[in-house]
C-alpha cells in the first residue's frame, strides 16, 4: 500500500466555525479515507434539562444550536405537548410555522455564505449575509431578539404578530423576493461555480437511506423527506408548499435545493400571514395546567433536517429525561461517502454541503477532574451510570 | 557601490516598491470591501498589518528544518526586491538595463514562488505540503502561457530581450496593446499574473477555506510579515512587467504621468474584479485552463505577431 497523508481538517481550522476534527488519509491530492473525531465541545445540555421544568427547558434547548434556535423548542414543544396531547390555538400555529420559515430563510441564505466562503467567493458570502439582515430585523420585530427568540412556550407561543406587523414583514418578504432573485441568478448562473460543484461529493438515494441522513442532505439525492410533509405539525398542513427535491445528489444539488427552499418558505410565511389577518381572535395560547406522567416524542424540520426530542415525564414539574438528536447527527456519516474518491478540494466543500453543526451533536464520552487531571468517569462508567438509571425508571 | 546599495534598498528597490505595493494592496482591499458592500480598511492598514505582524512572536515548527524554514522567507523577499530594481529602473528611465535583463527578470520573479516551496517543505506541515505540491503545479501551469506572451513581445519588439529596447520600440511605434496578437497576449497575460499572484480564483496554493493558507501555515511573527512584504512588493511588480512588456512603459512627462499610474491601475482593478467574481477552481481545472485554454491564445498571440498582426 502506498504511504498515505494524512491532511487534517481541524480540530481548528477556517473551515469549521466549531471544534471538530476529520483527518483525510491522502494519496497525493486524492482522498481515501476520512476519519473524524469528535468531543471537544461538551455542554451537557441533556442534563441541564432534566434540572429545568418544562417552561424554563425550552430557553435551555433554543441555546443547543445558535442558527437552528427555533427547531429545537419547536420539536421540543411538539413533543412535550403530545403527552397530555394539547391542541394549540390556530393563531398560534400560524405565528410558529412563521419563525419556523424565517429561521429556515436566515439559516440557508448563511449556509449560501458560508459555502461562498469556502470556495473563496467571498463576494457571495457578504451579499448572502447583508441579505439575511431583513431577516433577522423582522425576527427583532416579531420577537424582540435576533438570536434565541423565547418565542415558544407549552401550549402557544409568547406574543402576538398584529396587524401593524404583518403588512411591516409583507413589505421585508417582497424585499427579500428580489433579492433572492439575483443571489440564485448569481450562483445557479455561474460556469464557474457548475465546473467547481457539480459531480462532487455524490450522495445517491441509496446512500441516504444507509445513512439516515435527513433534510436538505436527503432532498438533493431525490429522497423527498421532510417532517413538515409526512407528518404535519403547526400550520403546515393549512398551506400550500411543496418539498423541493433534486435527483443529483451532488453539492450543487444541495445548493439548488436550499435556495429554491427559501422561495417555499416565503410562500408559506406569506400565506400565514394572511391567516393571521383573517383570524380575529387574539387567543396565542392554551393554558396548560400540568404535564401528566408518561413520555412524549416530537421532531420538526430544521434547516438541517429532522430535529429530534423526547421528553418523559414523571408527572412532576421537570422532565425526568430529555433526549435531542440534531439533524447533523445522521448527516455527518455520510462523508465517508461523499468526501472518499474526490480531492481535498472537494472534500472541503463536501464536508461543508450538508450544513454540519457539531456543537449540537456533539455528547459526553469522558470526563476529568479539571484540576488533578485524574479520570472521574470513563465512557464505560457513564453508560453503566445510565443504564442503571434507566433500570430505575423501569421500575 | 553605493548607488547600487541605494537601487536596492532605497529607490526603486524595497523601500519604494514596498510602499507603493502597499498602496496597490490597500487599493485592492479597498475596491472588494467595496464590491462586497463594506466600508474597507484605512490608508494605512497594509503598513499597520506589517508592523504587528513583525512584532509578533516567530513560532518555529519543532518538526521543521529551522534554517530552511527561516531563511526562505528572506529570499523570497531578496528576489522580489531585485526583480523590482530590473524591471523598475528601464521601467523609469533611470537606467538602461544590460542585455537580456528580459530573461533574467523571468527567472527571478520565479523566486519567491520557489522559495515558497522550499520554506514549505522545510516546516513539516501537511497542509503546508499540500499547498507547495499546489503552488508547483501552479508555476508549470501558468509559466508556459507567459513565456509564449513573452515571446510574442519579443517578435513584436524585434526580436530582442532588452526592457529598454522593448521600451523603446514601444515609444517609437505604439505600445504593443494597440493590435490583435497584443489583446490577445494582454488578455493571457492578465490570467498569467492573476496565478503568479495567487488570487482567487487561482489561489489554490494557499485556499484559505480547504488548507488555510498553504504554503504559509506555519509562519508566524517576523517571517510572515517578510512574506507580506514580498506579496505587497509582488503586486506591484508583476503588473509593472505587463505595463512594460505590453502597455508601453511608464512615462513621466507632464499629464503622462496621470496616465501612466492609470494603467497600473487599470490592471490592479482588473485582477480585483476578477478576484471578487469568482469562486476557486480546483487545481486540475486550474491546469487544464492554463495548458489548453491559454497556452492556445498564447501560441495564437505568437502566430499572429509572426505574421505582424
Amino acid at each position: 500500500m502506498a504511504k498515505r497523508t494524512i491532511v487534517p481538517i481541524g480540530p481548528y481550522h477556517p473551515l469549521l466555525e466549531e471544534p471538530e476534527f476529520f483527518k483525510l488519509y491522502c494519496d497525493g491530492e486524492i482522498v481515501k479515507e476520512v476519519v473524524w473525531e469528535t468531543g471537544y465541545n461538551h455542554r451537557g445540555i441533556e442534563k441541564i434539562c432534566e434540572s429545568k421544568t418544562f417552561e424554563q427547558v425550552f430557553y435551555v434547548v433554543e441555546r443547543v444550536c445558535g442558527i437552528c434556535s427555533t427547531s429545537h423548542p419547536f420539536a421540543y414543544a411538539n413533543a412535550v405537548e403530545s403527552i397530555p396531547g394539547v391542541e394549540i390555538p390556530l393563531r398560534a400555529k400560524y405565528i410558529r410555522s412563521i419563525v419556523g420559515e424565517l429561521e429556515r430563510v436566515h439559516s440557508h441564505l448563511l449556509w449560501v455564505g458560508l459555502a461562498g466562503h469556502f470556495l473563496g467567493y467571498n463576494t457571495v458570502f457578504m451579499w448572502a449575509w447583508k441579505y439575511r439582515e431583513p431577516v433577522l430585523d423582522m425576527f427583532e420585530i416579531i420577537t424582540g431578539n435576533r438570536n434565541s427568540y423565547a418565542m415558544f412556550t407549552i401550549g402557544g407561543v409568547r406574543r402576538d404578530i398584529d396587524n401593524d406587523k404583518i403588512s411591516q414583514l409583507k413589505k421585508v418578504l417582497d424585499f427579500l423576493k428580489t433579492k433572492l432573485d439575483l443571489l440564485v441568478g448569481a450562483v445557479m448562473d455561474d460556469p464557474v461555480i457548475h465546473a467547481r460543484l457539480r459531480g462532487v461529493g455524490v450522495l445517491t438515494a441509496e446512500d441516504i437511506h444507509d445513512f439516515g441522513a435527513v433534510g436538505p442532505t436527503a432532498r438533493a439525492s431525490g429522497v423527498a423527506i421532510d417532517v413538515r410533509q409526512d407528518d404535519p405539525y403547526a400550520a403546515y398542513d393549512m398551506v400550500d408548499w411543496k418539498v423541493i427535491t433534486a435527483p443529483e445528489g451532488d453539492v450543487f444539488a444541495k445548493a439548488e435545493v436550499r435556495l429554491l427552499e427559501m422561495y417555499e418558505s416565503i410562500k408559506i410565511m406569506e400565506q400565514c400571514l394572511e391567516g393571521l389577518r383573517k383570524d380575529s381572535s387574539n387567543e396565542i395560547r392554551t393554558k396548560v395546567k400540568e404535564i401528566p406522567a408518561g413520555i412524549g416524542i416530537g421532531h420538526a424540520e430544521a434547516p438541517r433536517g429532522e430535529v429530534f426530542h423526547f421528553v418523559k415525564s414523571d408527572g412532576s414539574n421537570r422532565p425526568v429525561r430529555h433526549k435531542i438528536r440534531a439533524p447533523s447527527f445522521t448527516c455527518i456519516p455520510t462523508f465517508r461517502k461523499s468526501c472518499v474518491g474526490g480531492t481535498i478540494a472537494d472534500a472541503a466543500i463536501a464536508t461543508a454541503a450538508v450544513d454540519p453543526c457539531y456543537c449540537c451533536t456533539e455528547r459526553m464520552a469522558q470526563a476529568y477532574d479539571i484540576h488533578t487531571g485524574r479520570q472521574i468517569f470513563s465512557m464505560k462508567d457513564l453508560i453503566g451510570m445510565s443504564q442503571r438509571k434507566t433500570e430505575e425508571l423501569k421500575k | 557601490m553605493g548607488k547600487e546599495i541605494f537601487y536596492f534598498l532605497i529607490f526603486p528597490g524595497l523601500l519604494f516598491s514596498a510602499v507603493i505595493g502597499g498602496f496597490l494592496s490597500w487599493v485592492d482591499r479597498k475596491i472588494t470591501a467595496r464590491v462586497q458592500f463594506r466600508k474597507g480598511p484605512p490608508l494605512l492598514q497594509p503598513l499597520y498589518d506589517f508592523l504587528k505582524l513583525l512584532l509578533k512572536e516567530t513560532i518555529i515548527p519543532v518538526r521543521g528544518s529551522v534554517f530552511t524554514f527561516l531563511v526562505s522567507p528572506v529570499l523570497a523577499l531578496f528576489g522580489a526586491t531585485i526583480s523590482a530594481v530590473f524591471i523598475l529602473l528601464p521601467l523609469f528611465h533611470i537606467e538602461t538595463g544590460f542585455a537580456g535583463d528580459l530573461i533574467v527578470v523571468i527567472y527571478l520573479l520565479n523566486i519567491p514562488s520557489l522559495t515558497y516551496i522550499i520554506g514549505a517543505a522545510a516546516s513539516g506541515n501537511p497542509l503546508a505540503s499540500v499547498g507547495a505540491s499546489r503552488e508547483m503545479k501552479m508555476i508549470l501551469s501558468y509559466e508556459v502561457p507567459l513565456l509564449l506572451v513573452i515571446v510574442s513581445v519579443i517578435i513584436k519588439a524585434g526580436m530582442t530581450i532588452s526592457l529598454t529596447e522593448i521600451i523603446a520600440a514601444q515609444a517609437a511605434g505604439g505600445a504593443f496593446i494597440g493590435s490583435i496578437s497584443g489583446v490577445i497576449a494582454f488578455l493571457v497575460a492578465i490570467f498569467c499574473i492573476q496565478a503568479k499572484l495567487a488570487l482567487v480564483p487561482f489561489d489554490i496554493p494557499e485556499a484559505e477555506g480547504e488548507i488555510c493558507d498553504g504554503v504559509a501555515i506555519e509562519y508566524s511573527g517576523s517571517s510572515l510579515a517578510l512574506i507580506k512584504l514580498t506579496k505587497y512588493i509582488m503586486l506591484f511588480i508583476v503588473p509593472s512587467f505587463v505595463v512594460l512588456l505590453l502597455l508601453g512603459g511608464f512615462s513621466f512627462k507632464g499629464i503622462d504621468i496621470l496616465w501612466s499610474v492609470l494603467k497600473l491601475l487599470v490592471i490592479i482593478l482588473l485582477l480585483t474584479l476578477i478576484r471578487n467574481t469568482n469562486p476557486r477552481v480546483k487545481i486540475d481545472q486550474a491546469m487544464k485552463f492554463f495548458w489548453i485554454w491559454m497556452n492556445l491564445l498564447a501560441v495564437i498571440a505568437v502566430v499572429l505577431s509572426i505574421l505582424g498582426l
